[in-house]
């Protein structure tokens, strides 16, 4: 099955970059939605296995693709409004087209690989299709955005490369050559801990630039800046969560060995610094696609400290990454109006959003109190769990600094949706703006209601699948 | 005799220290290449014919010969100023380069592995740190491309020292390395070029908060 997606998806990248025609490249789009959904359904009910020998949907890969499945569907609705209200050349929309699909459909693949290696071949393809979506308007900063994310990503890649080569130097001593994660896993505690070590900090820094973690977050920021909107609601959600999977699956590996504590501390260094950073930022930007950016940062540094403290945390790690991967798009997607409002990102040259747009700001208060996770956001929840699972790993310290940073990027964060929301803007001709329909912004209240109804009333299969995503986790 | 190429491959990193001009530092990747060739000549000679002459065209082929014409015609093109302009002095640079070597001879000591020859695991570290450091050092956009550049060669040597339990993972990286470094210079040629003419970082540095 996995063969029939990849490469249907594949023939779609193909003819959508060809194609000039509007209308076909809007049935292919839709083909190419059914055919994710439908995939998802299949690596649903046929979960653990293997297709093609390299690719194994387990219940994290699945949890993931299938949030992935969801949030394609309104990603695409809003590339083709982007494309409405910005008229670009029929060449450039395919290029666009072309290369969302095939990232989605790197992401997938990604996700369900069942081998280091595989994973790593799909990891780098999606750093070319996120690549071309940067580079999308074709101006001198999106160049330049473009430039450090194809360096900085290439030097976490080959990061990464040189960490699967430390990685078999470790099991060739114990004369194995299977690179799966399963035996890995199975022979993890004969391994070396020495290469091990080795191994999982260049895999781990190598991932940082997808996981949008400290050291290698940067990219990832001029990436959801200079990308269209819908693009960045996935570079800051789906895209993330091959970054988090990378670093899991590792982790998951190295906790079967004496080395685990070590690792711990390594996670938990580089989450603080990634919630500090992301403070540090937010209290200074003026970008508001930025200043998003920068909360992704925050959420993943909560979720790599969760997943670091054990016990109940790694649950909510995930539970986490979920909502916040419903949560973010909403409000990228929600840009995309506040963007055609004041055509501009700086949010000094924004205000009086409440009078101009009722219903999209309704949409961006709303995740506003989602994405700081306050109640009643289901975040609320996932990072309650967290912080539990930081206090009872007897890490009181980091809890207290991480709730103060906590403290500061609500008000950073606060403070600028309010003035969007409520100041009198400066310079904005009001005669210039045309109304935007309320319908719009459906695909955002339904993002925001899934991070509710998720966090208070998660089905039981959810549930299921993120414990058996942890349970080999001691 | 693998040693003694290793050894020349650790000296040419120290060259690169106290080159001036971009051209050396072209030649020395290219000098690199050879090498690399040589070493993975004797090191790979049991492996198939078909991955020997695979890994055998892109040492001479690609980093030897196609790499070097592409970046000089970058320079040329691009009427780049030819000195390599380092933020520090090249003495504090060669100091540098000869520590990070000699710490991962301190490194590899203390690992004890007969599987492993440690002089590989030694010269592609300090290949991959030599390479991030010129990266950090440096101010032209080139110049990093040149330090990714030395990492990959880094990579290659590590490779080997794998490679020939495990040929499939030379190969991966050598696939890393030609996309890797099309694609980078391919945007340098095709599109930096033509939008920017000053190729200083300086000129790509206006997203930053």
């Amino acid at each position: 099955m996995i063969g029939i997606y990849l490469s249907s998806a594949l023939v779609i990248a193909l003819l959508l970059f060809l194609i000039r025609h509007a209308g076909l490249k809007y049935v292919l789009l839709g083909v190419f939605g059914l055919l994710q959904v439908g995939y998802a359904v299949y690596a649903f009910t046929h979960q653990n296995i293997a297709d093609l020998e390299y690719f194994t949907p387990d219940a994290l890969g699945t949890l993931f693709l299938i949030v992935l499945s969801i949030v394609t569907i309104p990603v695409l609705l809003h590339s083709y409004l982007y494309f409405v209200h910005h008229p670009y050349l029929p060449r450039e929309q395919g290029m666009y087209y072309s290369a969302i699909v095939i990232l989605i459909t790197a992401l997938s693949a990604a996700y369900v690989s069942n081998h280091i290696g595989i994973t790593w071949v799909f990891v780098e393809l999606t750093t070319l299709s996120a690549s071309a979506l940067i580079y999308h308007r074709r101006n001198i900063l999106t160049l330049e955005g473009t430039w450090k994310y194809i360096f900085v990503c290439s030097i976490s890649i080959t990061l990464v490369f040189i960490g699967i080569l430390f990685l078999s130097i470790a099991i060739q001593q114990e004369g194995l050559k299977d690179l799966t994660y399963v035996s890995l896993m199975q022979n993890a505690p004969l391994l070396n801990v020495f290469w091990l070590k080795l191994a999982f900090l260049f895999i781990f820094t190598g991932f940082t630039s997808k996981a949008g973690l400290v050291p290698m977050y940067t990219a990832g920021i001029d990436a959801k800046d200079k990308a269209p909107h819908p693009a960045g609601a996935l570079f800051s959600s789906v895209l993330m969560n091959i970054g988090f999977l990378g670093i899991f699956r590792f982790y998951e590996i190295i906790s079967h060995t004496s080395i685990h504590g070590w690792s711990n501390n390594v996670m938990i260094i580089s989450g603080l610094a990634s919630v500090f950073v992301a403070t540090v930022y937010m209290l200074k930007v003026k970008n508001f696609k930025r200043l998003m950016a920068y909360s992704s940062v925050e959420h993943m540094g909560l979720v790599i400290l969760g997943l670091a403290a054990g016990g109940i945390g790694a649950y909510a790690a995930i539970l986490h990454l979920v909502l916040h991967s419903f949560a973010k798009p909403a409000l990228f997607l929600q840009f995309g109006q506040l963007n055609r409002t004041f055509n501009s990102k700086n949010i000094y040259q924004m205000g009086g959003y409440f009078r101009l747009n009722p219903t999209g700001a309704i949409v961006l208060l709303l995740a506003f109190f989602t994405v700081t996770a306050m109640p009643p956001s289901g975040m609320f929840i996932s990072e309650f769990l967290i912080f539990r699972s930081l206090f009872e790993a007897r890490q009181l310290w980091l809890l207290v600094v991480v709730l103060l940073l906590l403290t500061f990027i609500i008000w950073a964060f606060g403070k600028n949706v309010f003035r969007i929301l409520f100041t009198k803007p400066v310079a904005f001709d009001e005669s210039k703006f045309v109304r935007i329909r309320p319908v719009e912004s459906l695909s955002q209240f339904f993002l925001l209601f899934m991070v509710l109804w998720l966090g208070f009333n998660p089905p039981a299969f959810m549930i299921e699948m993120i414990q058996t995503a942890v349970a080999n986790l001691p | 005799m693998s040693d003694i190429l290793l050894i020349l491959f650790a000296i040419t990193l120290i060259y690169i220290g106290v080159a001036n001009r971009l051209f050396t530092y072209i030649s020395v990747l290219a000098f690199q290449g050879v090498l690399l060739f040589g070493i993975a000549f004797i090191q790979l000679i049991e492996i198939n014919t078909i991955n020997l002459v695979f890994v055998l065209l892109e040492t001479i082929i690609f980093k030897t010969i196609a790499i070097p014409i592409f970046l000089r015609r970058v320079i040329k093109r691009n009427q780049i100023k030819r000195e390599a302009e380092p933020y520090v002095s090249n003495f504090v640079s060669v100091v540098i380069i000869t520590a990070i070597i000699i710490g991962s001879f301190l490194l590899s000591n203390t690992v004890h592995d007969e599987h492993l020859e440690k002089m590989f695991f030694v010269i592609a570290l300090s290949s991959l740190f030599t390479g991030l450091y010129i990266i950090a050092s440096r101010r032209k956009v080139i110049t990093h491309v040149m330090g990714f550049l030395i990492i990959e060669n880094g990579v290659f040597v590590l490779s080997l020292a794998v490679g020939n339990e495990m040929p499939m993972l030379v190969n991966t990286g050598i696939l890393l390395d030609i996309f890797v470094s099309v694609l980078l210079l391919g945007i340098f040629v095709n599109k930096i070029g033509d939008v920017i003419k000053e190729q200083d970082v300086e000129s790509l540095s206006s997203l930053k908060d």
